[in-house]
């Protein structure tokens, strides 16, 4: 990647127009562990400026032959302080680009293109929102937990995960809600279980008026159907593996009714917040639309 | 240095006075690689890239294929979309009007499923607006051919093109694959049939296997092998079709991120280059070329990029 231009530029080095998304060559302030997870305090004041929650960036990354970027959730920003603009993004390493951002200490420069996607939208009128996520899929939700609060409304917090050490920040989440709950499948942090068998109960006891969602799939469809039966408006962020990030390659796709008809929506560019009732959970990942035209509706 | 001394970048991308294509740089994109326009011009005013050259048309709109759609590889990656797009029409409607206005040079890409509908879709583009060049991905299936890829046979290649040639008023150059044994040969079929040039070279067809599971790591089963991985295949391949054929424009591509690999194609015999992978790494990977072509020039003495065309002394 040592060709590619920008590397070796006296950081901050931005690149982008007025709004929209940039790209910048950042220094790493702050590399902290989180049970399970990675994260990773970055100086990028143009990128902090932009985001909102549920957007995300992606970094390149180096080694093991790789040439494409790695997309992350923004779980914080800051833009206060003497770096005037910082954003925190958390990793899971899964393979060698993930291992080498893990590696990254401060000081470090790393390379990121964002904010992307399209965020959480936010309730018009004060309401009780219910944030659930699965495994590090609780990050961009603190992050609207955070904003939510600044703006007067109840939010709760529902977090599973497979074990206690891929609950993500659990000290974080507490601060930041009105009521917490943890559930892991091995039991050993909160209930044993699945989000899914405490959600009906927390959606009663705290009245909840929306819920928003980040995981993986499987639990989003679960969480769909929940919100669905409750006739509560729910906003999910998608996790569908991702080539360029910006809009350009088609890989992140998730069947989607819009408007005008069935489509293949982009996960990094009309999502990855989608509305959940929008989403056809049930052709996700099957060969169900594979190839097939279709009468009517822009899939691009 | 004075703006006088800047190295000219311009090239011509035809031979055919009647249907001329200039560009103000060599720099274009590649299908596929490029969505709509509007995804990466949020980044930069793409009007100032040689041409855009947008994701290949097909006549109805088409979803694509299930997902997982892309899986990195050493040095590169496999896709496969399955062609997904919104059909030419609802292109025409929606996206040309976009392209046209911000005075982007765009080169529409068409693929058929048959001979006939590279006819269709070439009559559906004539004469709108804002078109500088229709490219023909005839690196697709023919399904009168039990899916033999049209660019794999001199004789549908020779039929295919000659359907976009025969309605076409905008040059015509046709997108090949190199998975073939001789593909001097494929462009002289496209030759035949009135291409004003070629495209060199597609994806490879490749496969990849999760060996935990046993399964294909690709929906589709197998996808196009793309990336820096591929270029060493692009050059030998533009290399062997400007020997056999040096007055045909070629608009060359593979692998592409840097500056000497552009100038590396054209040594080659490419007259353009287009950037498709490297977008998905940086979304200004095309703008910075564009920037970084003529200080390498200058920095060698050179005063036009087109005295590099074909330079290689193989």
């Amino acid at each position: 990647m040592s060709t590619v231009p920008g590397r070796g530029q006296p950081t901050p080095y931005t690149r982008g127009r007025e709004d929209g998304p940039v790209r910048s060559i950042c220094e790493v302030l702050a590399y902290r562990k989180i049970g399970a997870y990675h994260q990773l305090t970055i100086v990028a004041p143009d990128i902090a400026a932009r985001a909102t929650p549920g957007q995300f960036v992606s970094l390149a990354v180096e080694g093991g032959g790789t040439i494409l970027r790695r997309p992350f959730s923004i779980t914080g920003v800051s833009q206060h302080g003497p770096w005037a603009g910082t954003i925190d993004v958390v990793l899971d390493v899964v393979g060698p680009g993930t291992a080498w951002l893990a590696g990254r200490s401060k000081h470090d420069v790393v390379d990121v293109v964002g904010p992307l996607g399209r965020g959480f939208p936010l309730p018009r009128q004060p309401a009780t929102c219910l944030l659930v996520g699965g495994g590090y899929g609780a990050a961009p939700l603190l992050y609207l937990a955070a904003q939510l609060q600044h703006r007067g409304h109840r939010v709760d917090l529902l977090f599973g995960a497979k074990t206690g050490e891929r609950i993500f920040n659990a000290i974080e989440g507490k601060r930041q809600a009105s009521s917490t709950r943890f559930t892991t499948e091995d039991g050993s942090f909160g209930t044993q279980g699945r989000v899914t068998d405490v959600l009906p109960d927390i959606a009663t006891s705290t009245g909840a008026e929306a819920i928003y969602a980040c995981g993986p799939m499987g639990m989003l469809a679960a969480v769909a159907a929940q919100a669905r039966e409750r006739r509560l408006p729910c906003q999910v962020s998608v996790e569908e593996l991702m080539g360029c990030g910006v809009g350009v390659c088609n890989t992140c796709v998730v069947p989607y009714r819009r408007r005008d008809g069935l489509a293949n929506v982009r996960a990094c560019y009309e999502g990855p917040v989608l509305d959940a009732k929008r989403v056809v959970w049930e052709a996700i990942g099957t060969t169900a639309m594979a190839g097939e035209p279709v009468e009517q509706g822009d899939a691009s | 240095m004075s703006a006088e001394r800047r190295p000219d970048l311009r090239v011509s991308l035809s031979a055919d006075p009647a249907r001329p294509l200039e560009l103000p740089n060599p720099i274009v994109t590649a299908s596929g690689c490029f969505a709509s326009g509007r995804e990466i011009d949020r980044f930069f005013d793409i009007g100032g890239l040689g041409a855009v050259v947008v994701k290949s048309l097909t006549l109805e709109p088409r979803l694509g294929l299930p997902t997982p759609r892309m899986v990195e590889t050493d040095s590169g990656m496999l896709n496969a979309i399955g062609l997904q797009n919104p059909g030419v029409d609802a292109w025409l409607a929606n996206d040309l009007p976009w392209l046209a206005e911000r005075g982007v040079r765009t080169i529409v890409s068409l693929a058929g499923k048959t001979v006939a509908e590279y006819r269709t879709l070439a009559e559906r583009v004539r004469g709108q607006p804002g078109i500088a060049a229709i490219e023909a991905n005839i690196s697709c299936p023919n399904v009168e051919d039990r899916g033999m890829v049209f660019a794999a046979r001199e004789e549908a290649t020779r039929d295919a093109i000659s359907q976009v040639t025969r309605v076409s008023a905008v040059p015509v150059f046709a997108k090949l694959t190199p998975d073939v044994t001789d593909i001097a040969a494929i462009a002289a079929a496209a030759v035949e049939a009135g291409a004003t040039g070629v495209s060199l070279i597609n994806t490879l067809s490749g496969m990849a296997i999760d060996v935990e599971t046993g399964r294909p790591r690709l929906g589709g089963v197998t996808g196009g092998l793309s990336g820096p991985a591929i270029r060493p295949v692009a050059v030998r391949a533009i290399h062997e079709v400007h020997r056999a054929l040096p007055d045909l424009p070629i608009i060359g591509m593979g692998g592409v991120r840097s500056v000497p690999d552009v100038v590396e194609l054209i040594m080659a015999g490419a007259s353009a280059v287009a950037v498709g992978t490297a977008t998905f790494a940086d979304p200004f990977a095309t703008l910075e070329l564009v920037e970084g072509l003529p200080d390498w020039l200058a920095e060698r003495g050179y005063r036009s990029v087109r005295q590099l065309r074909g330079a290689v002394q193989a």
